[in-house]
């Protein structure tokens, strides 16, 4: 996916580029003419890696569309539904009003007329995710810079309307705001007069493009697809100068030079860490020599402790990402590398073509800019446990060491000393559960994504039985690392509908643990069969054989039973915590 | 006048990604299945990129004919 690309470079491109059989369904509801934006999307979703299927919503019927039960929209049944006014048009509706009390309530119209949309859609039982535009924030300098004191004025209450729908999305779980206004401001020309007055084309078809872009950034987001870990360069990246020729006191950090570039670099990449994003340090340096700024420096922003992990060596750059993709266990296309030297940034480029490595400007005055305009962070969730995982990440580096001086697994394992902890879902869990069927591509049985009110529903059915399974060792705790959702599909009968666990815990046994708990509890309750299936993805062979491992029967190329009364418990090293 | 038309064509080709076109004079909308109003409107934004001009409304209104688009093209070099 390439950043700026023109709608017809777009075209060009999507035009060849190989079909996946990751079906998306989207649908757009608009008050303008959306063809050139359907179109783009759909070439930009190729591009990511989807098969998408549009649905164009009929000109300017946003409304009808969604009351209508017997629509085609419902028939097309999208997953997500993308609603795009335009406020050139909105501000029609806006004059239409004569009064000033009117005028002054016509937020609150566009606020409800958003409740609304989210009603109609509940009511016709659709569950899929709404994309709002905000409001182009367009004066009609009718008031000028009085516009703050003047309710009744256009623009006053597009920055009214725009507060209103952040205060929806705060509240529905299913619903996001696009930020029109934050996309435009880097083009220039974004919208061309004469062919919105000739065509009813609203923004030019590259700004479509370009709002295409980003919008297919946040669904790749939603679909569970986003950049986990940033890894940074040192010299002349994260400081200016060369540690090792220049010494440390002589780097360009905090306000040396055009160190003031750099400290705010570091300040970005520290707010990056703190809302989850894993921070790495992949540079050629000898390793004591490059921690030296960070232990010492009082100007760094970054410390130690930032780092999850730190390489510095002579190696080849593409191998030193390699490593510290094994130690992570994340996909390299979650990975982001920035170097100011171009030879290094086309060496991992061409060996790990699925990582991320934006062309740093000359400049660092333009390294955090242009960082920033990319939008490689996108992301679909958010939750207070994603702050803690760098402490994970050093603690699992620990383990690696520990590993290479025992010699017998079992052993190993047991001096971990796991304390695994399994309970149905409980309500201050939800957003974790939620967000681990979002994030987790690997150990994933069927990669079925839920939503916050998902996990309630399942919490509340009388037909599910809900594990979520926390773990700890000697190292530290590893919070809540894997969920699992059985459905009952007769009275004496589960279908095992998720089965999900964090790679961080790969290899301790926590699925025998698990499945251990699981049969004595269903054993309880009488049921004599748990059914399992597979369905492979692209990135979840790792649970191919998980079903075979766990003593199923497999009864035809994706399905597998296990009779209850025949199981034998597992050998594992957790013990269980009472609860 | 056929230079301009040569460029035209390339680019209608690639716009209504029809490799068959062949433009004269003459050529109207009818002529070719994916000349809609739709990709009229496409055609229009690259003609004025390729060219580096822009048509006034009442140009893009006017034009009846390929003929008149390379006029237009004509006036605004």
């Amino acid at each position: 996916m390439d950043f700026n690309l023109s709608f017809r470079a777009l075209q060009k491109l999507a035009k060849d580029f190989p079909k996946s059989n990751t079906a998306i369904k989207i649908a757009v509801l608009g008050n303008h003419t959306t063809t050139f934006f359907c179109k783009a999307i759909e070439n930009q979703l190729v591009l990511a890696g989807f098969n998408p299927n549009i649905f164009e919503a009929d000109f300017d019927q946003i409304d009808i569309t969604l009351i209508d039960a017997s629509s085609k929209l419902y028939d097309f049944n999208p997953e997500i539904i993308i609603i795009f006014e335009s406020t050139l048009k909105i501000k029609d509706d806006f004059y239409a009003l004569k009064s000033n009390e009117a005028r002054a309530q016509f937020h609150n119209d566009l606020l409800n007329k958003a409740k609304n949309r989210i009603d109609f859609l509940n009511k016709n039982n659709s569950s899929a995710k709404i994309i709002y535009a905000s409001y182009e924030l367009l004066d009609d300098e009718l008031y000028g810079n009085l516009f703050s004191k003047v309710p009744h004025s256009f623009y006053n209450q597009l920055w009214k309307a725009n507060t209103a729908l952040i205060n929806i999305s705060e509240n529905e779980n299913n619903f996001y705001v696009f930020d029109i206004n934050k996309h435009i401001k880097n083009i220039d020309a974004y919208r061309d007069w004469p062919a919105y007055i000739n065509s009813d084309l609203h923004y030019t078809i590259d700004t479509f493009a370009h709002f295409s872009y980003h919008m297919t950034l946040f669904i790749k987001a939603l679909k569970g697809s986003f950049k986990k870990c940033l890894i940074i360069d040192l010299d002349n990246t994260t400081w200016g100068g060369i540690i090792g020729d220049d010494g440390i006191d002589k780097i360009q950090i905090g306000n040396l030079g055009i160190g003031k570039a750099f400290t705010k670099l570091q300040k970005w990449i520290k707010e990056l860490k703190e809302r989850g994003i894993i921070i790495a340090v992949c540079s050629k340096n000898t390793e004591e020599v490059a921690k030296e700024p960070f232990i010492k420096h009082s100007e760094m922003v970054l410390k130690l402790e930032d780092i999850s992990i730190f390489v510095a060596n002579w190696n080849n750059k593409a191998d030193n990402i390699r490593y510290i993709q094994e130690v992570l266990n994340i996909g390299f296309d979650s990975m982001v590398f920035i170097d100011d030297n171009p030879a290094e940034r086309d060496i991992v480029k061409q060996s790990l073509p699925l990582v991320t490595v934006p062309n740093l400007p000359e400049d660092p005055a333009l390294y955090l800019p242009y960082l920033t305009d990319l939008n490689l962070f996108e992301t679909a969730s958010f939750s207070s446990n994603d702050k803690d995982r760098t402490l994970q990440y050093q603690q699992e580096a620990e383990r690696k060491k520990l590993i290479t001086s025992v010699t017998n697994m079992d052993d190993y394992l047991k001096s971990l000393e796991m304390i695994g902890e399994i309970k149905s879902f409980n309500s201050e869990d939800v957003s974790r559960i939620a967000q681990l069927t979002q994030r987790s591509n690997q150990f994933n049985l069927r990669t079925k994504r839920y939503t916050d009110e998902d996990i309630i529903h399942f919490m509340n059915s009388e037909n599910h039985v809900t594990y979520s399974i926390k773990l700890k060792d000697k190292f530290g705790d590893y919070g809540l690392i894997s969920v699992i959702i059985l459905e009952k599909t007769d009275a004496n009968t589960f279908f095992i509908d998720t089965w999900i666990m964090s790679c961080r815990v790969l290899k301790r046994g926590v699925e025998y643990f698990a499945m251990n708990q699981i049969v004595e509890q269903l054993l309880q309750v009488n049921a004599s069969n748990l059914i399992g299936e597979y369905l492979e993805t692209p990135k979840n062979k790792l649970v191919s054989d998980l079903l075979d491992k766990l003593s199923f029967t497999k009864t035809n190329e994706i399905n597998y039973n296990t009779e209850l009364k025949e199981f034998n418990n597992f050998k594992h090293f957790i013990s269980c915590k009472n609860i | 006048m056929q230079e301009y038309l040569d460029e035209l064509n390339l680019l209608f080709r690639e716009v209504f990604e029809n490799e068959d076109i062949t433009l004269t004079p003459e050529t109207v909308a009818s002529d070719i299945d994916e000349w809609d109003s739709i990709n009229h409107i496409y055609l229009v934004v690259e003609i004025e990129k390729h060219f580096n001009i822009k048509f006034t409304s009442s140009q893009i209104l006017e034009w009846k004919n390929v003929g008149e688009i390379v006029n237009s093209i004509q006036e605004k070099r």
